[in-house]
């Protein structure tokens, strides 16, 4: 084998070595020692010891707590997808029949919240929600409700805060797929005798479920793991996973449970996500080519 | 009687006028073009018809009925789209069903027409194969069953043609025609190739700038076009300074020959290169020098400079000698051969 062969041969490795180095140094190692530092066992006075044990596994699996926490958890994620679904398609649609002008400035606005600063997006929502904020005070100015209403430290208020946040993650992700449609699609469906409705049901939603799915992926795996706005609507008593996490690292210094915690929701993420797609590719195989 | 009426239909956006009071009336089982560059208005006068834009003034009038307030699901047209506009998501024969489903067709019937619609088409056996598998003729042929398995009343094609590469085209012409004749749903045909509309079409209407140029039958609009963009837009055509002698006959040079209502002084005449002959030296005719020669199999393309302009000749490849660059030759071409432009028409349209 000449030189020239070898060193070709070896270029691919060489060229993504740096990359792979980074990958391997800030995700892979990390990621172990978490996965690792939750078979450690750790005691009130002792802290962290260094020995393998199943302690904080089983306290998960057996704890009715920890299990609350993880059903609210994704409770809060599949409604923040669904709402997400629900209000961003149309969105999506509407953005994309605009003129370009309008568009670009509606596009804006839709990318807003994710200009802004997390805490401050988070505690704008605290204002409007409150049992004094200007959302209860109009419903009850306008007589649909007595009393206050209670946003603050429910599932609700955090679900309307997330959903509020991730839909642009939506809304683009449909969008990229609204503009891979033929325009004429409509119009031909239309020519053969279709409302507008069956038009959307059969012809249009048909085409943009792949772009569907990677919104709704990206907007279930970050409402899971979202921490600020769950830390700051749901409060301390509302916990998440990602909520608890922290406050094992943090407040209880119970490191290795916290590593359970967060190994789990990692885990239990990729499985729904991965179950997911399946599902959902094998029952559109057509469109996802 | 008329099938499909349009009576002084126009539209435009903002100030640009994109049709300009269109009068067309098409009888039952016709197969006419709107022909034209881009921006002649011919597509936009198929989205009239078909519904999608709405009528700024005139009328669409089907089988007596004025389309103005209908929308384009409740018209019952069949329509082929320059994109064929297929649902990627659906078999060929759930594409084709999708129509007669609408229509609330009974699952046995719908099987029956759909399978009946591939075999007009030529894609028996094709039911279950997805749109993105097929080729650019058979997604071509997917639109036309799709568009024909309704009966619709009126068949619109826009530009059905134009994805095609040039051998395809041609099949799918005959076949098109072939298939429209046995049918026999009026058609209308978008298309901006000449040669397409000329071999599809029993009329064809020559649109320019939102203007219908000429309506006529293909070979008529051919043979005697009304105006200069007529003639060169249907074909190649030769633009002659002449000299009329108020008389009823117009002269170039040595050659003078009749033509019912030239008037006197220098008139335009347009004449087909296939209809330039080469005239023998004593005969009645009008010198030129060719200028350039190219062989192109059936026939010989000769170009030429004369007092009357310059010249494109087509010569048939028949074994007689050919002139070469730089001979002079004598030509001649008879009266049934002339058209008489208009006055005040740029002649280098």
């Amino acid at each position: 084998m000449s030189a020239l062969a070898r060193a070709q041969r070896r270029a691919p490795y060489a060229l993504t070595g740096p990359a792979l180095l980074v990958f391997l140094g800030l995700v892979i190692i990390p990621l172990a020692m978490t996965v690792l530092l939750s078979f450690y066992d750790w005691g009130q006075y002792t802290g962290i010891v260094p020995e393998f044990t199943l302690k904080n596994w089983l306290d998960i699996a057996t704890d009715s707590y920890f299990l609350e926490i993880f059903l609210r958890t994704f409770r809060i994620a599949v409604l923040v997808t669904l709402a997400s679904i629900v209000i961003g398609v149309p969105e999506a649609y509407i953005l994309n029949r605009m003129s370009p002008g309008w568009r670009s400035v509606f596009l804006l606005v839709v990318i807003g919240p994710l200009l802004v600063s997390v805490v401050a997006r988070t505690l704008g929502w605290a204002l409007l929600l409150g049992s004094n904020g200007i959302v209860n005070q109009g419903l009850m100015a306008l007589g649909l409700i007595g009393t206050p209403l209670e946003f603050m430290f429910t599932e609700t208020g955090v679900v309307i805060a997330l959903t509020h946040v991730l839909i642009p993650f939506m809304i683009l992700a449909v969008w990229a797929s609204l503009q891979r449609l033929d325009p004429q699609v409509e119009n031909a469906a239309a020519s053969l005798g279709a409302g507008w409705f069956t038009i959307w049901r059969r012809v249009i939603l048909p085409q943009i479920v792949p772009g569907i799915l990677s919104g709704a992926i990206i907007v279930f795996a970050l409402a899971a793991s979202a921490f600020a706005t769950p830390a700051i609507i749901g409060g301390r008593r509302l916990k998440v996973a990602s909520t608890l996490a922290y406050d094992e690292f943090l407040n209880t210094l119970n490191w290795p449970l916290g590593a359970a915690v967060a190994t789990l929701l990692l885990i239990a993420l990729v499985a729904i996500i991965v179950g997911c797609n399946r599902l959902v590719e094998r029952r559109y195989a057509q469109v996802f080519e | 009687m008329s099938h499909l009426i349009l009576e002084g239909l126009g539209k435009s956006y903002g100030p640009v006028v994109a049709v300009e009071a269109l009068d067309l009336s098409v009888a039952r089982g016709e197969f006419i073009s709107l022909l034209g560059p881009s921006g002649c208005g011919k597509t936009t006068t198929l989205q009239m018809i078909a519904g999608f834009t709405p009528v700024d003034h005139g009328r669409i009038l089907l089988d007596e009925r004025d389309l103005g307030t209908v929308p384009p699901a409740r018209r019952g047209l069949g329509i082929v789209f320059q994109s064929y506009a297929l649902f990627p998501h659906m078999t060929v024969a759930e594409n084709i069903a999708f129509g007669l489903e609408m229509r609330g067709i009974a699952r046995p019937e719908r099987e029956a027409r759909t399978l009946e619609a591939m075999e007009l088409v030529g894609l028996k056996g094709f039911s279950d194969r997805y749109p993105r598998r097929m080729s650019g003729g058979q997604q071509q042929r997917v639109a036309l069953a799709r568009a024909l398995v309704i009966r619709p009343s009126l068949l619109l094609l826009d530009e059905p043609l134009s994805n095609l590469d040039a051998k395809l085209r041609e099949e799918m012409q005959a076949e098109l025609r072939q298939i429209q004749r046995s049918v026999g749903t009026t058609t209308v045909l978008v298309t901006h190739d000449q040669h397409e509309a000329m071999a599809l079409s029993d009329r064809i209407v020559v649109m320019n700038q939102g203007r219908v140029e000429q309506i006529g039958a293909p070979d008529a609009v051919y043979g005697s076009p009304a105006s200069a963009f007529v003639a060169h837009f249907l074909g190649k055509t030769n633009v002659l300074a002449a000299t009329g002698d108020g008389n009823g006959a117009v002269a170039i040079e040595g050659l003078s020959l009749p033509l019912a209502g030239a008037p006197a002084g220098a008139v335009r005449l347009a004449v087909r290169p296939e209809r330039l002959m080469l005239a023998a030296p004593q005969a009645p005719g009008f010198s030129a020098r060719v200028t350039g020669r190219v062989f192109q199999g059936a026939h010989w393309l000769l170009t030429a400079e004369s007092a009357a302009g310059p010249l494109t000749i087509i010569r048939h490849n028949d074994g007689q000698p050919v002139p070469g660059e730089g001979e002079a030759v004598r030509l001649a071409f008879t009266a049934a051969d002339i058209s008489l432009l208009p006055e005040g028409e740029a002649a280098s349209v």
